[in-house]
């Protein structure tokens, strides 16, 4: 219930918010979780595999029982109602340990920013502000991080007072001045979530999350800061741990930390009669606290015999504090409505129960070295505080406060200062001794039944699991994480991990130190793939290219295939026709008539200097050094392993100047791989090589009548076969542009590709244009290039094929003494007679089209029934391209097929769905085998 | 993200190269000299150390040149940079 007074939150306000349904009112400065328990709301959600009633647990982002999902203004799941705060309208239900992804796309921003400090503070308690203070204070750049929205750390959870001032308005006040230095930035609702190699760190900042409807829709929900810091500090406190005993997974037990700081910060009393357990000091000072708030504290149950003056000033408050006693069972229907209190150790039945609806629990307190360990620092249990302490990072990074089991304020302090002022200079006081509040680390409550004694409470562990995970043998943390799942829900661990290692420890009677934790990894919290996204999404996902004619092909209605970053127009429908139609007219227009492509997205390579020659003699598998001026070859390269890489043209512009083209999606790894030859085994080749890609404008005039259009446009031109030969090319005005004119053909038909500056592009294609020819796309070039055999690499090939099973042992040279490739073309495995080997396949029904990547089967594998053995079938290899033909008035297709050369006119079965297709295999060549049309 | 000090560019973000795996694998000078399997050592066997290895990287975001470094593969420092054909340097 809310109190008359105290706490944080700004009583003059009422914010109205419904959960499961109904509603309640709270304040500016809730979270969900404290206007909840305002409200006297003590099950939130049901668990996840046992289905109890839960509450909130935790006043943090440790919290592991309250899950919620917040449906408005945007549907986000597997929120913690300790960390959502408080905003009118605000509706959210509780969730039974899964959540559902919105189906529609979210529509807040989300944005990234790269920043750079000398020093990073993580963290805003008094260890975190004195760090930022004193690194400041020298005119470093410092960026302090903290993930709550006001500074303060677990001041905000306590009376404590800084030289005379309540905590909380330290901090502001600390932090109000930091902000005011030039070089310093104070990033509230920030978490850093991961640390990386050589001081990088990422955290997430919720910039708008808090303001529901009001968020202004131009500001980022939420920012993804990128830090690279010369140092880090590291001040990210403790989280108190719980116990295992039955039951201690009602609704009304929680850390006795968090009940003091729902006190303190929000003025919240989570219950009217307490029980507090504990093993430590430092739950008294809850105990106290909340009895001055007027909460009844039914009694302090300490594990020690003689807990010292903690204990004395409790019962001088009139509190019974029994020692050496234990909580053997919290129980109530939905909530705690008593505990069972005995003697510690079990064998003595006296049994003490107290009736109270709040059990607050204490034992002991771990450092959060989740940063710590994810730097690659070393982590080592601490027997007195029963907790994993930082030990040592090879990286530049400091941690101070109770993040290294320092918990007074006043060592905080000066820890925290001492610590700001190494990172700055590297010198400075030496790290304060850790000061554990005094108490014995406690775990586990023994009895006969373990089922109700719960470790993980968000997976449902009990320690009846752990046993179970021991028992069958595990004796790795690691191990029994996965067995269990203790660990592996949305909070990772951060209140149970710890206690599974100890349960463990007792179970297998070895010390805690032995088995030591599972792994800290990144992300700290849970991070919204949308905050990672960023503004890399839709449009800007990736960038994209489009050629100088791009807006033509637009407004002549293509439609366009992606080609790496390319969009490439894949055919051009006329009204009333699909895809098959335009494609078929387009090929027909390519065959018998004349059509164009925009071909500019090929690769294209300058390869300039005096050993050009040498250097592309050493990367094709045939010779380029003898090309004459003006004169055209194809090349095939290779890897060193002798599989095809990459294909193309080479086209010699002067003794010491190449063109080379390479496939679109490919011509940046052909030139980086050219780079890698140059710099690192032949640095004393003297070539540069350049991307030109983007620089020229390429259209590929196509078919019987190119010649002719090209006439008309090149009047200066001679265009006949014997003044223009094939694989040679010209300058030429085309169209009264200036032009390189190649005579090439990807087609077999006779064709040209121009060439002409970007800038004239459009130009070019509008002058081919007006001359009616017909425009095709991506789809006709593979159809045409397939007809005639010729394979487009990363399509037909995989990474695992040699020119020779291409069929094109022609273009291997066997005169060179070497090239990149040649000497595994001697290995035993390239000389195979069973290789897969490019073949063409019809279907014997020559309407059938074969879905590429379908496989083959033998005749034998099939036998006399015509049907699939058991599985494995054995295949002979799989169809890589497959279309309808207008030249061959059917569908065909290309296909890789263990010594496929050898079984041309062999019939073979394709499975496709529950029918098994017969093909017959055939030469790749199936249009123009003696290569007639090439010259029109 | 590690930090690699670039030896023609200073320290830029790990995003802004490729890896090229271990250095000082020298293309052999006769491939056709080899047996299957010493030309198959070269192809597909590298070192796999946990600790200092000798790799190469490419800065292909920058100055897109290719250099040498001293990684140790279990802790990622990077103890050296050198340029293409310097020595590897001797690092305690
Ligand atoms: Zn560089």
């Amino acid at each position: 219930m809310r109190r008359e007074s105290g706490g944080r939150v700004d009583r003059s306000r009422v914010l109205r918010f419904t959960f499961d349904g109904r509603e309640y009112t709270g304040h500016p400065g809730d979270t969900l979780a404290s206007a909840l328990l305002a409200n006297g709301v003590r099950r939130v959600a049901a668990s996840v595999k046992l289905g109890r009633p839960r509450g909130v647990f935790s006043a943090g982002s440790e919290e592991p029982n309250a899950l919620v999902q917040v449906e408005t203004p945007f549907p986000e799941p597997m929120l913690t109602a300790t960390t959502v705060e408080l905003y009118d309208g605000l509706a959210a239900r509780g969730l039974a340990g899964r959540g559902r992804l919105a189906s529609e796309p979210d529509p807040a921003r989300y944005d990234a920013v790269h920043a750079h400090c000398d020093v990073l503070v993580v963290g805003a308690g008094p260890a975190g502000l004195a760090a930022a203070r004193a690194a400041a204070a020298t005119g470093a750049r410092v960026i302090l991080a903290d993930e709550q929205p006001e500074p303060g750390g677990g001041l905000l959870g306590t009376a404590e007072t800084v030289d005379g001032t309540p905590g909380a308005e330290w901090a502001a006040a600390t932090a109000a001045a930091l902000e005011e230095l030039p070089d310093v930035r104070v990033l509230r609702r920030t978490t850093v979530f991961g640390y990386y190699d050589d001081n990088y760190l990422v955290a997430v900042e919720r910039r708008t999350n808090h303001l529901g409807a009001q968020a202004p829709a131009h500001v980022a929900r939420e920012r993804i800061w990128r830090i690279r810091a010369r140092r880090v500090v590291l001040a990210t406190g403790a989280h108190e741990r719980p116990i295992a005993f039955a039951g201690n997974d009602l609704p009304g037990v929680m850390p006795a930390g968090a009940a003091r700081t729902y006190l303190h910060r929000y003025g919240v009393l989570p219950g009217r009669r307490a029980v507090v357990f504990t093993a430590n000091d430092s739950a008294y000072a809850a105990a106290l606290d909340l009895a001055d708030a007027g909460v009844d504290v039914a009694a302090i149950v300490d594990v020690r015999q003689a807990p010292g003056s903690c204990a004395t000033r409790a019962r001088e408050r009139g509190i019974e504090v029994l020692t050496g006693h234990v909580v053997r069972q919290a129980h109530g229907d939905g909530q705690v409505d008593g505990v069972v209190a005995g003697t510690d150790g079990g064998d003595v039945l006296e049994e003490r129960p107290i009736d109270a609806d709040l059990l607050l629990v204490s034992g002991g307190w771990s450092p959060v070295v989740h940063l710590f360990s994810q730097s690659g620092g070393s982590l080592r249990y601490d027997e007195e505080l029963g907790a994993m302490l930082p030990g040592r990072s090879r990286q530049a990074v400091e941690v101070a406060g109770a993040a290294r089991g320092v918990f007074t304020l006043e060592a905080c302090l000066a820890d925290g200062a001492g610590a700001g002022e190494r990172a700055v200079s590297g010198t400075g006081p030496a790290p304060v001794e850790p000061s554990p509040p005094a108490g014995v680390p406690y775990w586990l409550v023994p009895a006969a039944d373990y089922s109700a004694h719960f470790v993980d409470l968000q997976r449902d562990v009990t320690v009846a699991d752990v046993r179970r995970a021991t028992g069958a043998g595990l004796r790795s943390v690691e191990h029994v994480k996965r067995y269990t799942t203790a660990g592996t829900a949305h909070d990772q661990g951060k209140t149970s991990g710890l206690l599974t290692t100890a349960v463990m420890a007792h179970l297998l009677g070895v010390p805690v130190a032995d088995l030591g934790v599972t792994t800290f990894r990144a992300p700290y919290l849970p991070v919204s793939f949308a905050a990672l996204a960023g503004r890399d999404r839709g449009e800007l996902h990736d960038p994209v290219r489009v050629t100088a004619l791009h807006e033509w092909h637009v407004a002549n209605g293509a439609l366009f295939e992606n080609v790496g970053q390319w969009k490439r127009p894949w055919y051009y429908p006329r009204p009333g026709e699909d895809m098959e139609a335009a494609v078929l007219r387009e090929c027909r227009a390519a065959r018998e008539q004349v059509a164009a492509m925009d071909a500019s997205t090929l690769g294209k390579i300058d390869v300039i200097g005096p050993d050009a020659g040498e250097f592309l003699d050493r990367l094709y598998t045939n010779l380029m050094s003898t090309l004459k001026v003006g004169a055209i070859r194809y090349g095939v390269m290779c890897r060193a392993d002798g599989m095809v890489f990459d294909d193309g043209t080479v086209i010699r512009l002067a003794e010491d100047h190449f063109l080379v083209t390479t496939t679109t999606g490919n011509a940046a790894a052909v030139l980086d791989w050219m780079e890698e030859w140059l710099q690192t085994e032949w640095p004393s080749l003297r070539v540069y090589c350049t991307s030109v890609t983007e620089q020229w404008a390429t259209v590929a005039l196509v078919g019987p009548r190119s010649r002719e259009v090209l006439a008309r446009l090149a009047p200066g031109l001679p265009v006949g076969a014997a003044e223009f030969p094939f694989m040679t090319w010209r300058e030429a005005e085309v169209a009264g542009l200036p032009a390189r004119v190649c005579r090439i053909s990807f087609s077999g038909e006779l064709a040209y590709e121009i060439n002409v500056t970007s800038w004239d592009g459009l130009r070019l294609w509008e002058a081919i244009m007006a001359e009616g020819v017909t425009p095709y796309g991506t789809e006709t070039m593979h159809v045409l290039r397939a007809e005639k055999g010729y394979p487009i690499v990363g399509q037909d090939t995989d990474g695992t094929v040699t020119p020779h099973d291409l069929g094109m042992s022609w273009v291997v040279s066997k005169k060179k003494p070497d090239f990149v490739g040649k000497r595994s073309f001697g290995r035993a495995d390239t000389a195979r007679p069973d290789r897969k080997q490019l073949v063409g396949l019809l279907p014997e029904d020559p309407a059938f089209l074969l879905p590429e990547g379908t496989h083959l089967v033998a005749p034998e594998t099939v036998g006399p029934g015509r049907r699939l053995p058991e599985p494995p079938v054995p295949m002979l290899g799989h169809v890589t391209s497959s279309y309808r033909s207008a030249a061959l008035g059917r569908t065909f297709a290309l296909a890789l097929v263990k010594a496929g050369q050898s079984r041309y006119g062999e019939r073979l079965y394709a499975p496709v769905g529950d029918t098994l297709v017969p093909v017959t295999v055939t030469s790749h060549v199936l249009y123009d085998p003696e290569g007639a049309r090439r010259d029109g | 993200m590690l930090l690699i000090p670039c030896p023609w560019c200073g320290p830029r973000d790990e995003a802004e190269f490729h890896y090229g795996g271990q250095a000082h694998v020298a293309y052999p000078q006769d491939p056709a000299a080899l047996s299957d399997e010493q030309w198959a050592r070269y192809l597909f066997f590298r070192d796999n150390p946990k600790g200092v290895f000798a790799e190469r990287w490419s800065h292909s975001a920058g100055c897109r040149r290719w250099f040498n470094a001293l990684r140790d593969t279990a802790t990622n420092e990077i103890h050296a940079v050198y340029r293409v054909g310097e020595p590897k340097p001797v690092t305690s």
